[in-house]
């Protein structure tokens, strides 16, 4: 098993098969050291497999380039349930793992809900719903501004926290303004009260984003739309998962 | 005389030449003023739609990549539409910008109460590390917004058109320890009001030949309790009035812990918290909630009598 407790050093380039790269299964274990139930793990938590295809194959930001203006930026806004989050951040070397042991206790910086001010790579503190989408939307505003148009901005949210009306002012917006250095990762467990008729994708279609819909699980399936063209058009993606139980 | 909001645009307009880490975004509101700035930095302008929660959100997300935001509309879709957005955005990711409202408390009577913000200070007051400039006049507001684009940290300047007939020295300048304090405008012995940017020709209206004290606020957070103790003096006690454009009472606990030391009264003037369902114009409200000069004075003297 990879030590992760050593940072791996790597460049704004993903090198995801050099030596150092952490194992997915490791991410179990790290899980684990929160909520003391590995039987449950990974498969309890959502958002596990798409923010692991994202930070080890997908974005371009490690522990040495964290404030690096050029670096691919990820903002959770789904806060709720972070434990996924924070397990990936520290396989990647962002934190120790021994952070994790103390999650959600007084002294600890990892919270129900992350702060950005607290958590070594984190890029924006949540936990109350619909504000990761207007962020990323300026984010992207602001790199665009300085003539940093390399760098790419991800930002996940939940099927539920659509419900937010937030979220369609920056859905309506991004679309018309073609603000492609944006992408949106939709972890879809199906736990919106309503429901999304006619699909989510089709949302971010009509508002003229590039959207697909891929299974959540499915590793080659999240890699290859994660790294999908989309040029002049902000991307979507839409990873389905089972139900929220 | 120009307006402080289209002062606000001339002057915010000529800045994105010179400072590259400016931007502004908008809802819609002064878009028409900022279309020859939006052509020129096109990338910098930014005009959102109808959307306030984005409006909130795009400005933070800019500052979180190092850009300094001015982000504009009315007062009340600025602050109170999307006050969360303003708490957590700005103030809970830690980043600066700069919140810039037009409209005040009735600036548009007719338009009635949607359109009218007396509130807007004082929730801003329940969110630490904003800094809040109440200018009085298009050249203070300049100053002031030409402080608050060269800092990096959370400034909401208040635009009206409510304004006096004369400009004063306002900003960092004026203050004794070099942040921005009360001015004195006027001495006196019995009393000290405080006049806070609009509010300061109906003041010295008001107080005309009465032995007070009058002080001019234009940056009301930070509270200058240094000033306000200065100004009422070593004597056994003293007596406050403030007199602020929007909600009555708003600065009344700040006044009142700077001068916890000494025994003391604090009368807080400002629009009253009842809903008037009036149009008309801006003097009839002033008149209504007792800001014309001749509500003020009988307050004032009657305040002090007592």
């Amino acid at each position: 098993m990879t030590n992760t407790t050593v940072a791996p050093v790597r460049g704004l380039r993903d090198l995801s098969d050099s030596p150092s790269s952490p194992d997915f299964p490791d991410v179990n274990r790290l899980i684990a050291l929160m909520t003391g139930a590995e039987k449950h793990a990974p498969a309890a938590h959502s958002t596990t497999d798409a923010l692991w295809v994202l930070y080890n194959r997908v974005l371009r930001v490690t522990p040495a380039t964290v404030d690096d203006p050029g670096r691919d930026r990820f903002l959770l806004s789904k806060g709720h349930g972070p434990m996924a989050y924070y397990a990936v951040l520290a396989a990647h070397g962002f934190f120790d793992e021994e952070l994790l042991r103390g999650f959600g206790t007084y002294d600890s910086p990892l919270g129900h809900h992350p702060d950005r001010l607290l958590v070594p790579g984190a890029e924006i503190g949540s936990g109350s719903l619909g504000h990761g989408l207007p962020l990323a939307v300026g984010t992207v505003l602001g790199l665009r501004a300085q003539g940093l148009t390399d760098p790419r901005v991800w930002v996940l949210v939940g099927d539920a926290e659509l419900d937010e009306g937030s979220n369609h002012e920056a859905i309506a917006h991004a679309g018309p303004a073609g603000l492609d250095q944006l992408h949106t990762l939709v972890i879809d467990n199906a736990s919106a009260t309503h429901g999304w008729p006619g699909g989510i994708a089709s949302r971010f279609e009509a508002a003229g984003w590039s959207a697909a819909t891929v299974d959540g699980r499915d590793h080659e399936a999240l890699y290859a739309a994660f790294t999908a063209p989309h040029p002049g058009r902000p991307r979507a993606v839409v990873a389905r998962v089972e139900p929220k139980g | 005389m120009d307006t402080m909001r289209d002062r606000f645009i001339a002057i915010t307009s000529q800045l994105l030449a010179e400072e590259p880490r400016l931007a502004v975004v908008l809802a819609d509101i002064s878009a028409d003023g900022f279309a020859s700035a939006r052509r020129a930095h096109p990338d910098r302008v930014i005009n959102v739609g109808i959307r306030e929660q984005l409006l909130i959100g795009a400005g933070a997300g800019m500052a979180l990549t190092g850009m300094r935001p001015i982000v504009h509309t009315f007062a009340s879709f600025l602050v109170e539409r999307p006050f969360e957005q303003v708490k957590l955005d700005f103030g809970h990711q830690g980043v600066g910008g700069i919140l810039v409202s037009a409209g005040g408390s009735f600036d548009w009577p007719a338009g009635g109460f949607t359109h009218m913000a007396p509130g807007d200070v004082a929730l801003l007051d329940t969110l630490d590390g904003w800094t809040v400039h109440v200018p009085g006049h298009p050249d203070e507001a300049e100053a002031l917004l030409r402080e608050a684009v060269d800092g990096d940290d959370r400034v909401y300047v208040r635009l009206s058109l409510q304004a006096n007939r004369q400009a004063r020295p306002v900003g960092r300048s004026t203050g004794s320890t070099g942040s921005t304090g009360f001015s004195v405008v006027r001495e006196g012995r019995g009393g000290t009001v405080v006049a806070v940017g609009p509010m300061l020709d109906n003041v010295l209206a008001a107080t005309e030949g009465l032995d007070v004290n009058v002080l001019y606020a234009t940056t009301v957070r930070p509270f200058d309790g240094a000033g306000l103790r200065r100004a009422v003096g070593a004597g056994p006690g003293a007596d406050v009035v403030i007199v602020e454009p929007y909600l009555a009472g708003t600065s009344t606990a700040a006044a009142n812990e700077a001068l916890m030391e000494l025994p003391h009264r604090v009368l807080g003037l400002g629009v009253g918290r009842a809903e008037l369902r009036r149009y008309g114009q801006m003097e009839e409200h002033l008149a209504a909630h007792g800001l014309d000069a001749r509500g003020l004075r009988e307050r004032i003297t009657g305040f002090l009598r007592g």
